[in-house]
């Protein structure tokens, strides 16, 4: 608790999380008022429309996280923590806990507060949540963003630099993925086991809007790929911790 | 009590420690002295648990530093005063560390009150100086009222007033009963703060010592004596067995005496009746006697260690 409690003082008294939190909320939230806004009757409002700016808000939760590591190697506070703190491990495992608590509110609060937006914009019979499908569109970011924060921490653990990390982290996330789906033949299948394939397909699949992929298509169903995401998340930070015990500080 | 027993570290093929094995005792300031690149910033992030050492241990009142409950209690030490969050004040840097060991609260405007930082507690420490950069990272060291307190080149980029508050302030400690260590690069800085030194030179122990017996060791004394009767003086003066350099033919009045001092040669003259015109006492400078001592191709050798003399130091980087 003790060691939950300081991360969370160190990761406060800075101002680039408050700074974070603000930005992932506006950018989220605002895509949805400006995309429900332009709706105009072209297409069925539905729940999955009000959540299509995640990703704005799910890329600056991973840079935070990432930062959260990062900036502690940068100016040297992660040897100032390891020697009040000598235990390695309990400190990252405290520090991740943390980050992806918030990354989950930043989350919940991104994704209803864009599903707010629809009311405000596209107010519609069809936003309320009545199917397991849309509790799972609204509830689930939280859960996305959570996950990939504890990926952007792991990334951020092994690589220690700011540039490199959020590079690494933002190229994988937006631009490696897709771009393996590109792949002749073998691109899609490859792609369906991606994590962030697996994220998406959770925080949108199944709905019964046209943007979101069926169920049917679906190599596997929407909360088995969260458990493969959060899976393949925890797996990089296992490495990443046994790493940060092993090597100098 | 800071034990350190055969620590090693090996960076590839480069060896930073070699085998260093020295004690630290209570109430008296030992400074750790090395030239830059000894070894001493490797030792000590070693002796913290930050870097892992290749061989060997430290033990602070016996247990080693990762196993201390709340270091910071036990240990406190400044590495490298940088080591704080430019965006983050004095105040909030403390507060945080001193919840990671169960330290109340106030205790941190105690320690800040102490190295006078009360009036900036609550500004950014991005913005601080050298020396109130160096003043926090003594409070960090304060934080935990630790018996054992370890500063890395404190008085670093200093100026004379600061040095001369670091330096009193590290010998009030130790009056206080506590174990100091403090490294520096420069034998007349420890020359003025520390009672006992471990000497180090490029990885290995050079000697563990006093300080005033390392600096007589270190720079043989001589007198030089001069006098009408030069060559009388010379025979009655190496008839008790003292060792006087050969003449100098330009000042044919002037006996060089080696390891003698003032007193004894004084004293004798009075006795034998000898008129003298000087009697001085004649030092190397520490900083050419440290050079010696520590430099990579010299045989090295001191009066207390009992370490064997004659191994060539450039033999320490295969």
């Amino acid at each position: 608790m003790t060691l939950i409690s300081v991360e969370r003082m160190k990761l406060f008294s800075t101002r680039s999380p408050w700074w974070c939190i603000v930005v992932a909320l506006g950018l989220t939230i605002g895509f949805a008022a400006l995309f429900t806004s332009q709706l105009g009757g072209e297409m069925p409002t539905s729940v999955a429309m009000t959540q299509q700016g995640n990703q704005f808000g799910l890329i600056v939760v991973m840079v935070m996280a990432a930062l959260a590591v990062t900036t502690e190697y940068r100016f040297g506070t992660i040897r100032a923590t390891f020697q009040a703190m000598p235990n390695r491990v309990a400190v990252m495992l405290a520090k991740t806990a943390v980050v992806a608590v918030l990354a989950l509110l930043i989350g919940e609060l991104a994704a209803f507060g864009s599903w707010g937006m629809g009311w405000v914009f596209a107010p519609d019979q069809s936003l309320v949540l009545d199917t397991a499908a849309e509790w799972r569109q609204v509830v689930g970011p939280g859960l996305v963003f959570a996950g990939a924060a504890v990926f952007a921490l792991a990334v951020g653990i092994l690589v220690r630099q700011t540039a490199g990390a959020v590079t690494l982290v933002m190229i994988w996330a937006l631009l490696a993925e897709s771009l393996i789906q590109l792949i002749p033949t073998i691109g899609d299948d490859i792609y369906e086991w991606l994590p962030f394939a697996a994220a998406f397909r959770f925080m949108s699949g199944g709905g019964d809007s046209p943007m979101s992929q069926p169920l049917s298509e679906m190599p596997i169903g929407p909360w088995p790929s969260l458990v493969y995401f959060l899976a393949i998340a925890f797996g990089l930070l296992a490495v990443s911790l046994v790493t940060v015990h092993k090597r100098d500080a | 009590m800071i034990e350190a027993v055969g620590l090693t570290k090996r960076y590839g093929s480069t060896v930073a420690v070699n085998d260093l094995s020295f004690t630290v005792k209570p109430g008296r300031v030992t400074g750790f002295l090395g030239p830059n690149g000894a070894g001493k910033s490797t030792t000590m992030r070693m002796m913290l648990g930050l870097d892992r050492p290749t061989a060997g241990k430290v033990l602070f009142d016996g247990k080693p530093y990762t196993e201390l409950k709340h270091p910071l209690r036990t240990v406190g030490a400044l590495v490298d005063a940088k080591w704080v969050h430019p965006n983050r004040s004095a105040y909030a840097h403390l507060k945080w560390m001193a919840r990671s060991n169960d330290i109340p609260v106030q205790r941190v405007d105690e320690v800040l009150e102490t190295v006078g930082l009360s009036a900036v507690a609550k500004r950014r420490a991005g913005g601080f100086s050298l020396g109130m950069s160096q003043r926090l990272g003594i409070a960090t060291a304060l934080l935990g009222d630790p018996g054992i307190l370890m500063f890395d080149e404190p008085v670093n980029g200093l100026d004379p007033e600061g040095i001369h508050w670091i330096r009193r302030f590290m010998q009030r400690l130790a009056a206080e009963g506590r174990t100091v260590l403090v490294s520096s690069h420069l034998l007349s800085e420890m020359a003025q703060t520390a009672e006992e030194l471990v000497v180090v030179g490029r990885g290995r122990l050079i000697t563990q010592c006093g300080t005033e017996e390392f600096v007589n060791n270190a720079t043989a004394a001589a007198v030089t004596v001069r006098t009408p009767q030069a060559e009388r003086l010379r025979e009655v003066l190496g008839a008790r067995g003292f060792a006087v350099a050969p003449a100098d033919p330009s000042q044919p009045d002037t006996l060089s005496v080696s390891d003698a001092t003032t007193d004894q040669v004084g004293e004798l003259a009075a006795e034998q009746g000898f008129v003298l015109h000087e009697l001085s006492a004649q030092r190397g400078s520490l900083e050419e006697a440290f050079m010696r001592m520590t430099g990579q191709d010299v045989e090295f050798r001191t009066g207390s260690s009992d370490e064997q003399p004659g191994e060539p130091l450039a033999a320490t980087t295969n």
